[in-house]
């Protein structure tokens, strides 16, 4: 029974659509799905000890790549897509070969980049001749005259295509993480968050391990920005790159638990719920209060680091453990 | 271009008024993670909190501007040391990345409480400075009281760390942590005092800061992250080479506002930051 769990649950998921929920709370579902996507695609290194603060680089990369080469030179999102994939790839070599190299840990790590999310944010600013600047962009329609799909645009109007695609990279995401967590370098990089020097000495490639993750997160969440960008069809400069989106991958991976590989969809999950929840308790007066859930959100952060630093998942399956009938099929 | 443009010339004495006072910025920060060894991601955040509480004093409960600004100061610095003892200290002993990822915690907290309290919309004090002429060029009178004010508060730290008795206990503690204890000094009290030292600096950055810009929730976003490369590019917890960085931060962003557009000058400004982490990891003064 325990060992069928997973399937159950990823068929219920996959009914989610037919459940005759509306067409907002499907919306919800799939935002769950996507930050629970990019938010596991940045705890692929993040949990190995790279606590990257500088994400929305990649995901700003991905979203702008699609979106202005469609706008302005009319290429498909698909190969715009490829390109966001070479650039994100461009920019995580450039950034991470000299860090690991370097030696550019913990702080300073995050530091640098932080800048490299600023970087991005303020270029996309800057050419505001062509990416609109600070109001944002809007892919042009490929869909006239009722035409409810345009596959070369990668634009759906039904939210079903949408929350099925989504859900196949949410699982490809999953399915990556345990890749990686199975895989060699899980341990050598475990190795070198512990002791980088020593890990040196006992033959562990330190860069070239540092480096495979970084790559494959960074490509992982600029596709991301780009299925972000033709499902809103809308981006913004704040909301796809800079600090704030960059901190809110780290903290929803905090938030859910970082070293689980459902932790990250957790967080997603959990803070769409908050500011969901909130704005059903209050009603009129979440109105009124516009920063309430970030207020409490921000709050229970500080209380999550401080009394359970492995976040809400971790924390459950850790209580779980303590009874001592964990089901050997529970997602670790 | 020509070199003696009095245009460029003014954009350079400009990034000299902004550089003080991003010392002033980098100054707290620097102090903070100099004997804490905790880097407070929230730092802009407590400015934004001093700038809204002058704004409070100052425009809804009609206090002089200069007794709303000493109170500014008291607030923040009250809300460092609280920091401190409610949200360091009990992370104190945990990895040095939850330090960090736990003020920012603290970050969406501060600008949510401020959206909550003030709105989202533009605050200012309302106060009017005229620009001040020299020869052909003209200096905003504000950034020239701020330059000057922050090279005093740069004066008055210094001055506390090398000729009290809790400074100089500070400067030991950022030398051993370890050892002070046994020394008979309590690194308990000394962080606290540190805490408050480095809101205090924050607080007297936010009257500097409030009398040029507007003020809203999200405002720390624009000048955090400034603030922590330069902290960075100096050697974090290095003050001297915090000063340093900040002048050379400023120019970048200065002159490279000036000659292409103000978005273009961060540009390089951070793009230089990434490459001399390359060259110099542990900043311009750390060696390598």
């Amino acid at each position: 029974m325990a060992r069928r769990l997973p399937w159950i649950g990823l068929a219920l998921l996959a009914a989610v659509p037919f459940s005759g929920i509306g067409n907002y709370p499907l919306h919800l579902v799939i935002m769950c799905l996507l930050w629970g996507y990019v938010y596991t695609s940045w705890s692929i290194m993040g949990r190995l000890g790279l606590v990257s603060f500088g994400h929305g680089a990649f995901l700003g990369i991905g979203a702008y790549s699609v979106v202005m080469l469609w706008n302005l030179f009319g290429i498909s999102p698909w190969i715009g897509a490829v390109a966001g994939i070479a650039v994100s790839t461009g920019v995580a070599l450039l950034i991470g070969l000299p860090c690991f190299r370097y030696k550019i840990v913990g702080h300073y790590f995050a530091l640098v980049t932080l800048a490299l999310s600023e970087v991005t944010r303020l270029v996309i600013v800057a050419l505001r001749d062509q990416t609109g600047g600070s109001l944002g962009a809007t892919p042009n329609t490929a869909l006239a005259q009722g035409n409810a799909w345009s596959l070369g645009a990668l634009q759906f109007s039904e939210k079903i295509v949408w929350f099925y695609l989504i859900l196949v990279f949410w699982l490809g995401a999953l399915w990556i993480w345990a890749k990686v967590d199975r895989g060699m370098t899980r341990l050598a990089l475990e190795a070198i968050s512990q002791e980088e020097d020593a890990a040196a000495s006992i033959g562990i490639n330190v860069t070239r391990s540092k480096l495979f993750v970084t790559l494959i997160s960074a490509v992982m969440t600029s596709v991301g920005g780009v299925l972000y960008a033709q499902y809103q069809l809308y981006i913004n400069p704040e909301t796809v790159s800079g600090i704030g989106i960059s901190l809110q991958m780290v903290f929803g991976v905090i938030a859910g638990g970082m070293f689980v590989m459902l932790g990250p969809t957790v967080g997603a999950v959990f803070t769409l719920l908050l500011a969901e929840g909130l704005r059903l308790a209050l009603g009129d007066a979440f109105k009124q209060f516009p920063a309430l859930d970030l207020a409490i959100y921000g709050l229970m952060l500080v209380l999550f680091i401080i009394y359970m630093p492995k976040g809400i998942l971790g924390a459950a399956l850790d209580a779980w453990d303590k009874r001592g009938t964990r089901p050997a099929s529970a997602p670790r | 271009m020509d070199v003696f443009d009095i245009f460029l010339l003014e954009a350079v004495l400009n990034g000299l008024l902004l550089g003080g006072l991003l010392a002033l910025l980098s100054l707290g920060l620097n102090l903070i993670f100099g004997v804490i060894d905790v880097v407070w991601i929230c730092y802009a955040e407590m400015i934004m909190i001093g700038m809204y509480a002058v704004y409070a004093l100052h425009v809804q409960q009609q206090w002089p501007l200069l007794a709303a600004m000493a109170a500014g100061i008291a607030i923040v610095a009250l809300l460092g040391a609280l920091m401190h003892q409610f949200v360091i200290r009990p992370v104190l002993s945990a990895e040095p990345i939850n330090q960090l990822l736990v003020t920012g915690g603290v970050l969406f907290f501060l600008q949510a409480a401020a959206t909550l309290a003030f709105g989202i919309e533009f605050k200012n004090l309302g106060v009017k400075l005229p620009p001040v002429p020299i020869g052909e060029m003209s200096f905003s009178f504000p950034r020239i009281i701020a330059f000057a004010v922050a090279l005093l508060g740069v004066v008055a730290t210094y001055l506390f760390l090398t000729r009290t008795y809790v400074g100089t206990a500070i400067r030991a503690i950022s030398q051993d942590r370890a050892i002070m204890p046994l020394m008979g000094v309590n690194p308990g009290r000394i962080f606290v005092v540190t805490s408050a030292l480095g809101g205090a600096l924050a607080g007297l950055s936010a009257c500097l800061l409030v009398l040029q810009y507007d003020i809203h929730p999200a405002i720390g976003l624009s000048f955090g992250p400034i603030t922590f490369l330069i902290c960075v590019l100096g050697g974090l917890g290095n003050m001297l080479g915090g000063l340093v960085a900040a002048f050379i931060f400023a120019q970048f962003i200065s002159v490279g506002g000036f000659l292409f557009a103000i978005e273009w000058g961060y540009v390089i400004a951070f793009v230089f930051f990434i490459a001399v982490m390359f060259w110099r990891p542990r900043g311009i003064l750390g060696g390598k």
